[in-house]
């Protein structure tokens, strides 16, 4: 799915954010991507959703070279993935329903389709009762699970996952890293960077450490493995 | 589907619009100030270049004939000055002309001066056109040395001096529009910006969920141009309604000049032109305030 050679990355400022970062990830993947903080991470995932290029290297998804594909088609590639982040990114103005219809009106989805398609993806995420409340009206957790429907609501192949706990007290991220067991189950590759040792320890998945730009470990069923 | 993309794009255009009330408003008024400007301008203008080409066309070089020119020498001189280069029409005009048109001029008080009807002090005259009016003073040189001539009139003075006011006010009023057109352009450009910032989360969603460029800048291009349309509005309705207002009250106190120059535009197809012409500029610098914005403040 994923093939990164030799990528680095330089931000106009001189930070060498990637250093030479060699990684394969397959299809149906489960990821997480640990590391300090400054280590690279979010720099990581911004370029396989196309937010910042690569200044050397390839990467390569499901072989189209990410880096050098014009402006104009990245959104051709966004639609392919899901986006989520920490601070779940929601429209104010909209509710639960409107939030995630937006991401499909925008892409200009057949409008017959969209509401079935909403509301089966509320229905994932435990929400469906939800659907008519406003983002302030919900706690965290919701909110998170409303970013994570509009994330998966056009089923992209590969859900790229920014420290999506990191706004979240411990027994909420149990129940979102439940939404994303399930979003894996049905086949999505998740790519999760993440700072929560529980889960990591506990939900086994492959753990890529990434330090000063580079991957220092790269275990199957890893665990977190900084001692805090 | 496009039909509901195109809905969508106008919907978010309009709510741009009332989002940044104070802008929109500061933005819509300049341009109403400009495009009145323009408007008034270009009537102004249209009406001043009418008036011109028909003093132009009128200018005209009054022959005075020596009173003691016999009826033959009259005749060889008005073919004398139909040899002369430059010259198109030559018409004579009788002592006895020249009374009536006077008389026609004084109109009732004509009766007080009944008397020169028999000892009549006015010249005949031949009336010369010049084919280029900008030829004039040659014409009227030429034909001056000719015999019989007693003197040679032309307005050179007062159509000079109207042209150079002419143009001056084009000049003037020309650096004044486009001073506030640029104005005009500035706030609108500055009204988007404001749309483009309060949207920026939304902007944000938007490309990470894939929509396209495009997509993404069409709201704020139908919002310049709403901006710029509606500010054309009541320049055009005070055009549309001011220009025959002002015709009817200008045009009979012009008429009693009695002459074929001072005549004004009939209000019926200048002003749909001018509004047109207004509606066009609305909507140029709409769209081109939307688009400086959009290159500086939406790079995708
Ligand atoms: N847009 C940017 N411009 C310059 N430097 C940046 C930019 N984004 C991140 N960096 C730098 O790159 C390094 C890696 O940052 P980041 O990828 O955000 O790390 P992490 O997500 O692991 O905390 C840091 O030193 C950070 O300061
Ligand atoms: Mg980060």
């Amino acid at each position: 799915m994923i093939s990164m050679q030799k990528v680095s990355k330089v931000y106009p400022n001189g930070v060498v954010a990637m250093d030479d970062l060699d990684l394969e990830i397959r299809d149906g993947e489960f990821l997480y991507v640990v590391g300090p903080s400054g280590a690279g991470k979010s720099t990581f995932m911004k370029m396989i959703y196309r937010e910042e290029k690569p200044t050397g290297g390839q990467l390569l998804i499901d072989g189209l070279d990410v880096g050098k594909i014009k402006d104009r088609h990245v959104p051709k590639l966004r639609r392919q993935l899901g986006v989520i982040f920490q601070d779940f990114k929601l429209l104010p103005s909209l509710t639960v329903y409107e939030n995630v219809a937006f991401a499909l009106e925008v892409v200009g989805a057949d409008t017959s389709s969209i509401r079935k398609q909403v509301m089966d993806v509320l229905n994932l995420v435990g929400l469906k009762n939800k659907a008519r409340n406003y983002p302030d009206e919900l706690s965290g957790g919701e909110q998170q699970r409303v970013s994570i429907a509009r994330a998966i609501v056009n089923k992209p192949k590969l859900i790229i996952a920014d420290e999506p706990t990191g706004n979240l007290d411990p027994e909420t991220a149990w129940g979102i890293m439940e939404v994303f067991e399930e979003i894996h189950r049905r086949g999505a590759t998740i790519v999760m960077a993440t700072h929560n040792r529980d889960i990591v320890d506990k939900i086994r998945h492959r753990v890529i450490a990434i330090e000063n730009g580079k991957v220092v470990r790269d275990e199957e069923k890893g665990a977190y493995g900084y001692d805090v | 589907m496009m039909f509901k993309t195109s809905l969508r794009h106008l919907r978010e255009g309009f709510k741009g619009t009332l989002r940044n009330g104070w802008m929109s408003f500061a933005a819509i008024s300049a341009v109403t100030i400009t495009l009145l400007l323009v408007g008034v301008f270009a009537l102004v203008m249209f009406n001043i270049n009418e008036i011109s080409d028909n003093v132009e066309n009128d200018v005209e070089i009054q022959v005075f004939i020596t009173r003691t020119a016999d009826e033959s020498s009259v005749e060889k001189l008005g073919q004398n000055i139909e040899q002369v280069p430059g010259v198109s029409t030559v018409t004579f005009s009788s002592k006895e002309d020249e009374l009536a048109k006077f008389q026609d001029q004084l109109g009732d008080d004509a009766a007080a001066y009944g008397t020169v009807e028999k000892d009549n002090p006015l010249h005949a005259r031949y009336i010369v056109k010049a084919q280029d009016p900008l030829e004039l003073e040659e014409v009227a040189q030429s034909v001056s040395s000719l015999e019989n001539v007693d003197d040679v009139k032309y307005g050179k003075d007062y159509i000079d001096k109207m042209f150079a006011f002419f143009n001056g006010i084009r000049i003037g009023g020309l650096a004044l529009i486009v001073g506030l057109t640029l104005m005009a352009m500035f706030l609108i450009s500055n009204t988007i910006k404001m749309t483009i910032f309060s949207r920026r989360r939304e902007i944000e969603i938007m490309r990470l969920v894939g929509a396209k460029n495009s997509f993404i800048r069409w709201p704020f291009f139908i919002e310049g141009l709403v901006l710029g349309m509606l500010g054309a509005l009541v320049p055009i309705l005070v055009i549309y309604f001011g220009y025959d207002v002002a015709y009817s009250a200008l045009q009979p106190s012009l008429d009693q000049l009695n002459s074929d120059i001072f005549k004004l535009i009939d209000p019926s197809t200048l002003t749909v032109q001018v509004s047109l012409v207004l509606l066009a500029l609305g909507a140029f610098i709409g769209i081109w305030g939307s688009t400086t914005s959009l290159g500086r403040f939406l790079k995708i």
